[in-house]
């Protein structure tokens, strides 16, 4: 209860400023706690963190802070804005122009306007540049968690929570879907960097963890709400939303490879081999994580 | 930090041929493989120390980057290369001090884009993310085997007896480059990688197999 009202205090601050102030020390800092965690923890008994994450997650099962950036998507989504002055009301997420409801659930898919197979996050930027006048390539070059990048995870928070509950089915119809599939597979068997990491070497096994970290086995339906089907997530461990484009660049810095682009088809194609094994998982996005 | 690809451009060339025997039912499996490398290469970029020749695939890599395990043969040639780039201590010191190893068997730091420096002592081993240690270390990994009583299950009473000799040998070359014995182990190769110099691998192999170290305990 104590912990619903800081994010209520939190979501106050959130809600009325388009732009999140203070997002890029925000950014720096989770990046700090995020080594932090790869640092000692001799004394840490496994049974009390886990509890602890255990007791967290109960305390937020009424509120988790993602509805406070859903309720910001939704408001994004309908308000008029940028040098267009227009909502994202007509974006046409796979669905047709305005369909919200089930879209996530069949993203990435394959676009005709732009000739591209596109996931939520890609797609959203397309169309804040189409409807909005706003320049999607300024947009993937803005770091995570600064200017509209701020506003794409909100966007995406709301789209992916309209399907909250549905199954995965992504379309593989066309052929460019089930190029990108192969692709993604690929992609997540690829060993590399300085450690050979890929993918595969953390996600292709179940029952795994790193640390206490239970890691999802991705080459297979991990299952109702697991994996492909949590994020957009809420971040407990440094208050942040992360979109699924976020949850991989992130991976990546992890595997200790060079810097995927936003939207990039590798990532992309990582969507759709993830999206089309989950098929028939129900997505608990926007979920609470660790 | 830069591994050197060994084989150049092997893993690019092969999809050529498969093109011109490609069927109208779709791309060939080994043009996917082609498509998958040049989507990759145009998809990074440098950020900080994580430059791009980090997806500058070797031998070894490129032959474990499928769901199927290599051929018999080409794991063995895999085997054979990362053998031979095993350098022993130059100092003849394969010990050092267990606790040192302890801090660095406890880092996961060292190598990613947010990192400042590509330098040996910026680095962790990151070995409690993978694996069991020491007994007092609840918080480990799962994706490599259990070390707890890595020394003591193998019968090492004494790290500097010539009976030890064959382990300790053994636990070097695992530590410099495990490719040796496994082509497609998880394992990053701490020695050829660069990752960790010397001194850093001894105070490991310290841990591991000193009898006073918690892991054998």
């Amino acid at each position: 209860m104590k912990a619903a009202l800081l994010w209520a205090t939190v979501g106050a601050a959130l809600l009325t400023s388009p732009v999140l102030p203070g997002v890029g020390q925000a950014q720096a800092q989770a990046q700090a706690q995020a080594q932090a965690q790869a640092q000692p923890r001799a004394q840490a008994p496994a049974k009390t963190t886990a509890d602890g994450i255990a007791e967290y997650r109960k305390m937020l099962e009424d509120g988790n802070p993602a509805d406070l950036f859903e309720a910001k998507g939704e408001g994004l989504w309908k308000q008029k804005c940028g040098p267009r002055n227009a909502s994202l009301e007509n974006c046409n997420l796979g669905k047709g122009p305005g369909v919200v409801k089930g879209a996530f659930v069949e993203l990435p898919r394959w676009f005709e306007d732009t000739q591209r197979v596109q996931d939520l996050e890609s797609r959203l930027v397309t169309c804040m540049e189409t409807l909005q006048g706003f320049n999607a390539t300024e947009i993937a070059k803005t770091e995570f968690g600064r200017g509209e990048q701020v506003n794409v995870t909100a966007l995406a928070t709301y789209i992916a929570a309209e399907s909250r509950g549905l199954r995965f089915n992504l379309p593989q119809a066309h052929p460019a879907e089930r190029k990108s599939y192969e692709i993604g597979k690929r992609v997540f068997f690829f060993r590399g960097g300085p450690m050979d990491f890929s993918c595969a070497a953390c996600h292709s096994e179940a029952g795994k963890r790193i640390r206490l970290q239970d890691l999802p086995e991705l080459t297979k339906n991990p299952g109702d709400g697991v994996g492909f089907a949590a994020w957009p997530a809420y971040r407990v461990s440094n208050g942040q939303m992360w979109g699924m484009q976020l949850r991989l660049n992130d991976c990546f810095r992890q595997q200790r490879f060079p810097f995927p682009g936003f939207g990039s088809d590798v990532t992309i194609a990582l969507g759709s081999y993830m999206g089309v094994n989950a098929k028939g998982a129900q997505s608990i996005a926007p979920a609470i994580k660790r | 930090m830069n591994i050197k690809p060994a084989f150049g451009n092997t893993v690019v060339g092969v999809g050529v041929a498969a093109i011109l025997a490609a069927c109208a039912t779709g791309p060939s499996p080994a043009e996917l493989d082609r498509e998958a490398i040049a989507v990759i290469r145009a998809a990074f970029r440098d950020q900080n120390i994580a430059k791009i020749d980090r997806i500058q695939q070797d031998l070894g890599q490129a032959a474990c980057s499928s769901g199927t395990p290599p051929s018999e043969a080409l794991a063995e040639q895999v085997m054979a290369q990362a053998k031979a780039t095993v350098k022993w201590p130059t100092s003849g010191q394969y010990f050092g001090d267990w606790r040192e190893g302890e801090r660095i068997a406890q880092s996961g730091r060292g190598m990613t884009w947010t990192d400042s420096s590509t330098a040996t002592s910026a680095n962790g081993g990151s070995c409690y993310n993978c694996h069991q240690l020491s007994k007092a270390e609840v918080s480990f990994g799962t994706i490599g085997p259990s070390l707890y009583n890595y020394g003591k299950n193998r019968g090492v009473a004494d790290i500097l007896a010539p009976t030890a000799q064959g382990i300790v040998e053994y636990t070097w070359m695992k530590l410099y480059n495990g490719k040796s014995y496994n082509a497609c182990s998880n394992m990053p190769r701490f020695g050829h990688a660069g990752l960790l110099d010397e001194k850093q691998m001894a105070h490991l192999m310290a841990l591991l197999l000193d009898p006073k170290s918690p892991v054998n305990q």
